[in-house]
This record gives C-alpha cells, sequence and structure tokens, in this order.
C-alpha cells in the first residue's frame, strides 16, 4: 500500500478542511480526499454559531397512539425559536446535551472561528466580538451570524443608514423590491429601497452569474461602456429611492447587490462601484450558485496547500479496506471502477449530513455509507419527523453520536473505531437549519476532531 | 486485418496469432470478442443466435465457462455472450434480468432518467462550467444535460444548437453533488445533434470532422513530419485554413516527430524488461505517438526502472475529440479496435497505463458510458494514468528521495487538465515531486485552460479559448518557473500558445528525477 499519511480527512467542506488543518497544525502529515468538488460553492459564505434556540418540547403534549402522517388529526405544535441571540456562546448551555456543542465544549467553537479567521485573512469580519451580527440574506430575511464576507459588511441590519437594494429582471430567483419590503416588515432600523435597474439584460436572460462576475472583473465592455460604468450608471438614478418616515426623499448611503461583484477582483469592483456612486456598496449573500462561497472555497483550498496538507477532489471513499483490533488500517478509494487503499493512523469522517450525502437513506434506514458507523434513529419511519413543518425534526438531528473525543459509538455508548474521528453534518444532535449553527458546528467539531487525530497519530 | 493501419501492423500480427479466432479467416462467421470489418455496420448490441459461438475463441480465456459455447450464449445481452477475459465484475456477476444493456447508437437513447431526476437544480454545474463563463450564448451544462434531456423525451423537440459549444471538459461531472451523470448527457445530444440534425456538407461538419480525427491527419504527416510541419504552419496556407476551414490562423499546429513512438519502440527492440507478475499494457495515444514521443519514451523508462514489462499494444484514437465532435460512430469504431486490444493485454495480466489523461478519462469513463463493447467495464477497470500507478503502487516518495533530485535547479508552472481533475489527479503531480530536491512546482490554479482539446482549435471558438485561458496565462506568469508541465496534449499547446513557454509532461521529470 503506498499510498499513507498519519491521518486521512474524507470530505471537502467547511469541517474537513478545518480538520485538516487543525491535524496538520498538531504536527502530522494529513491528506484530505473527497468525492465532488467542495460544497462550499452551495454554501452562503456565511458563518454563523448559533443564531436560535429552538424549543425541544412540544407546545402542547404530543397525542399518543400511531403517527398520523399529515393526515391533519390532531397534528402537534411547536413554540417559536428562542432568538436571534445576541451572543452564540451564551446559548450553548441550553441545547439538548446531545448537542455537538455540548460535547466539545464551547471552547472548541471558540477555536475553531479563530482558527477560521486566520485562513481567510481580511476577507471576513465579525472576529472581533463574540456577538451575531444581523445579515441581511437574498429572501429578504436577516440571518445571525459570527463571520460574514467583508463584502457584506456594508448591508448589516443593525447600521442605520438609508439603504438601495439593486436588482436584475433575468436574476429571477432574487426580487428587490420583495426583498426591501421584507427588511421593513422585519423592522429594520434603517428606510430601504428596491430597484430593478437595466443591465443584466446586456446577457441572455439565463446568463450565469459566473459570467457577470468574469465581465466585472475584467471590466469588459457592454455596448461600448466598461461593465462597471454601466453597472453604476444604470443605478445611479435610484439613488433617491429611498423615503424617510415623514414621506421626504433620502439619498442611500448605501447599496446592495446580489452577489456577483467579480471573483477575483470583488474588492476592485466594489470600490470602483462606490466611488461612482457616492455610497457603499455590499453584496447580498445568494443561494446556490454562490459566488461568496466559490470564493471562500479558493481561500480555503489554498490555506490547506499552504499547511502542507495533500488533498485530491474527484474520487470517492467507498468503504473500509482493512481493520483489526478495533482499528481502522486503511479505507478503500474507488478510482473509477477499481479502489485502491488508502492507510492512516486516524480518520476523520467529514463527509456532510442527509444533504451533504454522508449519510444514505432510504424506506429501512439511515446508514453511514463509509465506515457503517452507528446512525441512531427511530425504528419506526413515522417517528423520524413531526407533523409542524418548523418543529423539532428527529430527522434533523440524524447523523453519529461521537464520544467527547469526537469518534462514533455504537448504540451502547461504545468506541466504534479508536482511530476514527467524526466533524460537521455527519454528527448528529444539531438542527443545524433552525439552529443557524451548520458552520460552527463544522468548525467546532472539525477542530477538535482534527487535535484529537493527530494525537491518536502521534501516538 | 483491415482495422490496423500499417503503423500498426506489427502488432497486428500478434493479436490474430494470440485470439486465433475466426474474424480473420473470412469465413463471415460472427465471432464475439474479435470484431471484424463491417462489424461497424452491425447492431451495436451484438448477440449472437445459440450455436453459433465459436470454439476456437475459448482459446485465450482463462474462464472455463467459456469452453461452453451454449453456457456463454445465455448471458448474451450485454457483452456479446463471452465471458470477459480478466473476469470483470460486471461481466461475470451479470445479471441478465437486473442489467440494461446501454448503447447510443444506433440502439436507441441512453436511459439516462435517473441521472435526471438526481438533478435537484443547484446550479454547481453551471458556475462550474468555463464555456459559460465567457460566452453568452451558452446557457451551461444544467440545461445541456439534464433538462434537453427531459426536453427530448419527445419526439418533436430538436436538440438545441448550443451543445456543439460545449467544449466537454466534464468539469460538470466534478461539481455535481448528486452525481448526475453530465457529460454522459452532453456526448449523447451532441451526437443525436451531429447525426440528426448537422448538415454533413457544412464546412463546420468537415471541419470538426477533421479535427476530431488528428490521428489521421497526424498518420499522414507523420510520413513526411519536416514537410508537414513546415506546410501545416506555411502562413499563406494558414490564411486559407482560417478562410475556408475556420481553423484559426493564430495557432500553431504541433510539430510532428521525425520517429513516432511506435518507430522507436520497434527500433529498440520492444520491451526490456519481461516481467509476468508486472505488466502494463502503455495507450500513448496519438500525441505521444506522432508529436511528442518523449514522453512515451519517458514512460517507458520509469516503468521499467520501477521492474515493468512494457506492452505496447495496437491502437488508435482513445475517443476523446471525437466526443467533443459529436462523432460517436468514428469514436466507436477506434473503441472497437482498442477495447479488443486491451482486453488480450488484460488477459496476460497487464493494467492499461495511460500518459495522457484525456485518454484515460475516455477509457475509464466514456467508454462504458457510451459503448457496449466486449470486455469494455474490462479496460474501464484496469485503466490508470501513468503517475497514478505508480504512485499507488510504488514507493515513488521512497525511490524519489533516494534518488537525490536535480543537480541543477528547475523551476515548473504546473497546470492540472480538466480532464485530470475529475480522476482526482489534479494534486499528483505538485505533491509527487514537493519534497524532491532541486525541483520547485506551482500549481497555476484551478482554472481550464480554455482549449479543451478541439474547442480552441475552432475559429469561431478561439477568443472565447484565449478568454478562458487568460487567467492560466497569467498565474504561469507569476509562478517563478518558466517551464510549463502538464499531462494533456492539448492544455500544452494553450499552455505554450499563451505564454511561449516550453512544456514538459510530469512523466519526462519523473525520468530526469529518478535517473531512469
Amino acid at each position: 500500500m503506498a499510498i499513507t499519511s498519519d491521518v486521512l480527512v474524507i470530505g471537502g467542506g467547511l469541517s474537513a478542511v478545518t480538520a485538516a488543518v487543525s491535524a496538520a497544525r498538531e504536527g502530522a502529515d494529513v491528506r484530505l480526499v473527497s468525492h465532488k468538488a467542495s460544497t462550499l460553492r452551495q454554501a452562503s459564505g456565511l458563518i454563523d454559531a448559533l443564531g436560535y434556540v429552538p424549543a425541544t418540547e412540544p407546545a402542547k403534549p404530543l397525542r399518543d397512539g400511531p403517527p398520523t402522517a399529515g393526515r391533519e388529526l390532531d397534528p402537534d405544535e411547536w413554540p417559536d425559536p428562542e432568538g436571534p441571540l445576541a451572543d452564540p456562546f451564551e446559548g450553548i448551555d441550553r441545547l439538548p446535551e446531545s448537542h455537538p456543542y455540548r460535547i466539545v465544549g464551547s471552547d472548541a467553537l471558540r477555536e475553531g472561528l479563530a482558527l477560521f479567521d486566520d485562513l481567510v485573512g481580511d476577507a471576513y469580519r465579525g472576529s472581533h466580538t463574540d456577538r451575531n451580527a444581523l445579515v441581511p440574506t437574498f429572501g429578504g430575511a436577516v440571518k445571525p451570524t459570527a463571520r460574514y464576507p467583508a463584502a457584506a459588511e456594508a448591508g448589516l441590519a443593525s447600521d442605520h443608514r438609508p439603504m438601495l437594494v439593486v436588482g436584475f429582471r433575468s436574476l429571477t430567483e432574487y426580487d428587490a423590491r420583495a426583498f426591501a419590503g421584507r427588511l421593513e416588515a422585519a423592522g429594520v432600523p434603517f428606510d430601504v429601497a428596491g430597484a430593478e435597474v437595466e443591465f443584466a439584460e446586456a446577457f441572455r436572460a439565463d446568463a450565469k452569474i459566473t459570467r457577470l462576475a468574469k465581465a466585472l472583473d475584467h471590466d469588459e465592455e457592454i455596448d461600448g461602456v466598461p461593465a462597471r460604468e454601466a453597472l453604476a450608471k444604470a443605478v445611479a438614478p435610484h439613488l433617491h429611492d429611498a423615503v424617510d418616515a415623514d414621506g421626504g426623499v433620502e439619498r442611500v448611503e448605501r447599496v446592495g447587490f446580489p452577489a456577483f461583484l467579480g471573483d477575483d477582483r470583488g474588492g476592485e469592483v466594489r470600490d470602483e462601484l462606490a466611488d461612482r456612486l457616492g455610497a457603499d456598496v455590499f453584496e447580498i449573500p445568494m443561494g446556490p450558485p454562490s459566488l461568496p462561497g466559490l470564493r471562500l472555497e479558493d481561500r480555503l483550498f489554498d490555506a490547506l496547500d499552504a499547511e502542507g496538507v495533500r488533498f485530491e477532489t474527484g474520487n470517492p471513499v467507498v468503504g473500509v479496506e482493512s481493520a483489526s483490533d478495533g482499528r481502522v488500517e486503511a479505507v478503500a478509494v474507488d478510482r473509477k471502477g477499481r479502489t485502491a487503499p488508502y492507510g492512516a493512523d486516524a480518520f476523520v469522517l467529514a463527509t456532510g449530513g442527509l444533504v451533504g450525502k454522508g449519510l444514505d437513506s432510504d424506506r429501512e434506514g439511515v446508514r453511514e455509507p463509509v465506515f457503517d458507523l452507528h446512525v441512531d434513529q427511530p425504528d419506526d419511519r413515522y417517528e423520524w419527523f413531526v407533523d409542524d413543518a418548523f418543529g423539532d425534526q428527529p430527522y434533523a438531528r440524524f447523523g453519529v453520536r461521537p464520544d467527547e473525543r469526537c469518534r462514533p459509538t455504537d448504540a451502547d455508548g461504545a468506541v466504534q473505531y479508536e482511530n476514527v474521528f467524526a466533524a460537521g453534518g455527519v454528527v448528529g444532535g444539531a438542527d443545524a437549519a433552525r439552529e443557524k449553527s451548520a458552520s460552527g458546528v463544522s468548525l467546532a467539531t472539525g477542530l477538535a476532531a482534527g487535535r484529537q487525530a493527530a494525537t491518536e497519530a502521534n501516538q | 486485418m483491415t482495422r490496423h493501419t500499417d503503423d500498426d501492423a506489427e502488432g497486428a500480427g500478434r493479436t490474430n496469432e494470440a485470439s486465433g479466432g475466426c474474424g480473420d479467416c473470412g469465413c463471415g462467421e460472427p465471432s464475439p470478442g474479435v470484431p471484424e470489418a463491417g462489424r461497424d455496420e452491425q447492431p451495436s448490441v451484438f448477440v449472437p443466435d445459440e450455436g453459433e459461438i465459436p470454439e476456437t475463441d475459448a482459446a485465450d480465456a482463462p474462464d472455463p465457462t467459456r469452453a461452453d459455447g451454449a453456457g456463454a450464449a445465455d448471458r448474451a445481452a450485454t457483452d456479446g455472450g463471452v465471458e470477459s477475459a480478466s473476469g470483470g465484475t460486471d461481466s461475470t456477476e451479470l445479471d441478465p434480468d437486473a442489467y440494461d444493456p446501454v448503447d447510443v447508437f444506433p440502439g436507441g437513447d441512453l436511459d439516462l432518467r435517473e441521472g435526471a431526476d438526481s438533478c435537484y437544480k443547484c446550479t454547481s454545474c453551471d458556475t462550474s462550467c468555463p464555456v459559460a463563463e465567457v460566452d453568452d450564448e451558452f446557457p451551461g451544462p444544467k440545461f445541456q444535460g439534464p433538462e434537453q434531456w427531459r426536453l427530448k423525451r419527445k419526439d418533436d423537440h430538436d436538440i438545441d444548437e448550443s451543445i456543439t459549444s460545449c467544449s466537454n471538459c466534464m468539469r460538470c461531472d466534478d461539481a455535481c453533488p448528486s452525481s448526475v451523470p453530465l457529460s454522459q448527457m452532453h456526448n449523447e445530444a451532441r451526437g443525436q445533434f451531429v447525426e440528426r440534425q448537422m448538415e454533413k456538407l457544412s464546412v463546420e461538419y468537415v471541419r470538426n470532422r477533421i479535427l476530431a480525427n488528428y490521428r489521421t491527419s497526424a498518420s499522414l504527416a507523420s510520413k513526411f513530419p519536416r514537410t508537414a510541419s513546415f506546410a501545416m504552419n506555411f502562413g499563406p496556407a494558414r490564411w486559407a485554413m482560417e478562410k475556408v476551414m475556420g481553423i484559426p490562423k493564430e495557432r500553431d499546429f504541433p510539430e510532428f516527430a521525425t520517429e513516432t513512438f511506435r518507430e522507436w519502440w520497434k527500433a529498440r527492440g520492444g520491451a526490456q524488461v519481461e516481467n509476468p507478475d508486472k505488466r502494463v499494457a502503455y495507450f500513448h495515444g496519438c500525441y505521444s505517438n506522432y508529436n511528442t514521443p518523449e514522453v512515451g519514451k519517458a514512460m517507458v523508462r520509469v516503468y521499467e526502472h520501477f521492474g515493468y514489462e512494457v506492452m505496447v499494444p495496437p491502437q488508435k484514437c482513445s475517443g476523446t475529440p471525437m466526443f467533443a465532435n459529436g462523432m460517436l460512430d468514428d469514436a466507436r469504431r477506434h473503441a472497437e479496435t482498442n477495447v479488443e486490444n486491451l482486453v488480450e493485454a488484460i488477459g496476460d495480466g497487464a493494467d492499461v497505463i495511460a500518459s495522457c489523461t484525456s485518454c484515460s478519462m475516455s477509457l475509464r469513463q466514456e467508454y462504458p458510458e457510451l459503448f457496449d463493447l466486449h470486455g469494455i467495464e474490462d479496460v474501464a477497470e484496469h485503466t490508470f494514468e501513468a503517475l497514478e500507478y505508480l504512485r499507488i503502487h510504488e514507493d515513488l516518495e521512497g525511490e524519489l528521495d533516494a534518488a537525490g533530485g536535480l543537480d541543477d535547479e528547475r523551476a515548473f508552472a504546473y497546470h492540472a487538465p480538466c480532464h485530470a481533475r475529475n480522476q482526482g489527479l489534479s494534486r499528483q503531480a505538485v505533491e509527487t515531486f514537493r519534497d524532491v530536491d532541486g525541483v520547485k512546482m506551482e500549481d497555476v490554479g484551478d482554472s481550464c485552460s480554455g482549449i479543451s482539446g478541439t474547442y480552441g482549435w475552432k475559429e469561431e471558438k478561439y477568443e472565447k479559448s484565449m478568454e478562458i485561458g487568460a487567467e492560466m496565462f497569467e498565474h504561469m506568469e507569476d509562478a517563478e518557473g518558466e517551464v510549463g508541465m502538464t499531462e494533456c496534449p492539448t492544455c500544452a499547446m494553450q499552455m505554450e500558445h499563451g505564454t511561449g513557454y516550453e512544456i514538459e509532461h510530469p512523466l519526462q521529470l519523473l525520468e530526469d528525477t529518478l535517473g531512469a
């Protein structure tokens, strides 16, 4: 077996990168293997830690008897979650004991965020405080988040300056006027207007955001006018669209765009637009495809390279190749039909949850496909969910159950493999969507699992 | 046998002798696994009637069940009724009920519904597409793949012409978190477009056919390599080529080697190492044969250094440029020769090694996705890229360490080809040489070079191609090294074209650093 390392990290997202770097910084020789291009490109680029503490008890006792499967027979009800939290660390004690934050501790979150700050440098903001920032996202919601891209800085909802939000007819997933309306309805402390402008129409109706970003990066000419100038000209007539509390016209001091303001030269694009508009310019994080996610991916993989981590993308880890005495010796990597063994002293499983395909499911059950680790779940499929879509859905917390060293345990709580550690979405116990905790869980467990794996390998 | 060109003649005799098939005797009996002239016109899913299995065919089969012709005929549906030479999983554990034979032509469409259903429209493929990033008219892989596949379920929908703008870089495959077979969908749609909708007398079709069949031109040119190298790059001729053929005059045609790899191989007397336990069959592809035989020579010397017996079976084009131009019939014809000869080598205990990452990609992924030929799954499973294989099976790092590195420091600007990326190989060169003394190698980033095989060789795509490549050129200029490095011949052309650098293949550096 020729392909070996001290630590092998399986996965390509935030938790995998965090685990790889933290293991490397403990002196381990680290290799990272991920099946597909990093899922970071589908992420908003916001780094949340804990925005809400959702209720784990229903508003009224759950009825007895078989589940109704949505037949509206006495449906259950759940209270609204507590939040948005001003301070994510302050809410950790109120999470269930099986929550990853309770297992690895709030220090792991703090150190994970510090590691992240170190890796991304000045591309991100928010490290000056423990407190959550409120960042408007493209649906017009405001998300409590611990770190945010520098490009989103001028858009914070806690800022009182009047705001213009710009949209384009061809970007159908996002409507600037609806966005402004929803922000206003949420009671933000500033005046906001939305405007749809003519710019993206110069491109084909379904031009990709990467196409728009590239045009702005290179300041390509559009009908004879450089792209950045053309965009500023399109926006300029709307700078007085905001209306103050007395019905008066107000000049906006900041302008928000969907997140396509350049890829490699985003700072330059924003600066030029700000200069031309006489207002700060910010990006509104979008759903996938997400340029902030792509930029984060670029930064983190550059960081992996700088830390000396070996990485490869394109082939999946499909199972355990060999194991003995409760330790995995090698995993099997499928290289287009033939598997090759990848040996290591310790392994970090960071393959994601149900969406990321780190967990596999069908009508019979939910499985972890690489190491076949135990995934705690009710036997009856009808108990995987509750009626209230925003209730405490059991499936949302599915995943492996780690011990205090991040090693997954079996149904009896015994460690399954001495040298296998888990991080990120594959770890159960968090309801990341309701808590707004996905990134923080990845950073905290990634940091802890990476360190533990390095310790294991060094022994 | 007609399908072997003169260049392959020395190998053809061996093939016939070893297979002992009846394909050459002219008796007209269909002989599964041993294609004969005219088989191209036969149905692609070849199902022999019972009793037609020639007994002589059992000679090269280690599997005892093959001696029983009737037994083999029972499982005829997908593999021509013949057990695989090497026991590849799909062929030996075949469940005829569970297995749905796929082939593009003429057996109908591929069943790609499952792939289409797996798409949840996250659009990751679109953001990874280098063409969509520069071409306003290209709707991106999500449309070309799952959306177009759904649209054309109804007969009255033509394939959108924009499919011809897909460069087949296959980055969408790598980007898709849901494993939608995007490139397979594109290949199928492009093949159908070219077959059903493209004017066969158009300049574009003829030009694309010529580009796709590079091997044919290269084979001719290598008869008079010096003349050809001059004539192909002669100014007035290039002007005429652009005007008449749509081949951009900005590009320089690659030089043809005065001695092809196969000529060298023959002159040297073939393999210098014999080792029945460690055998590899080298798929050199067209470019290493006609244009850069030094890459092929490096492969041979490096593998012999590690004690491998190198075989060089007769072979044709891997099909990569043909897939990209929708010329699936051409690709299939070449695939038949390749699969036939490689299956035989696999039967002799060899794994298949390619030095071009597009060739290895084609044999591993596109072959089994697009063609239903006897043994094609075996070929896919036994194929590796040259450096990849050594990294899996040899202690390359230890060996490089022991060799002590280079005396004079050399710096390289390395570009990972898109097709290497999809095989998980994008970092292997940088990581292999990272700790070698005297070698400095920088990865110039993850952008596509922009040439994508034949894409950048089309006049109407030339500017887009250079725009895609701009980022790579920039990063190459920034890198310390003044020599470029990549596994892909056309990426190498683009790198050279954009920077003027000399470009090497990692195998050449491996040869130097190992002292092989």
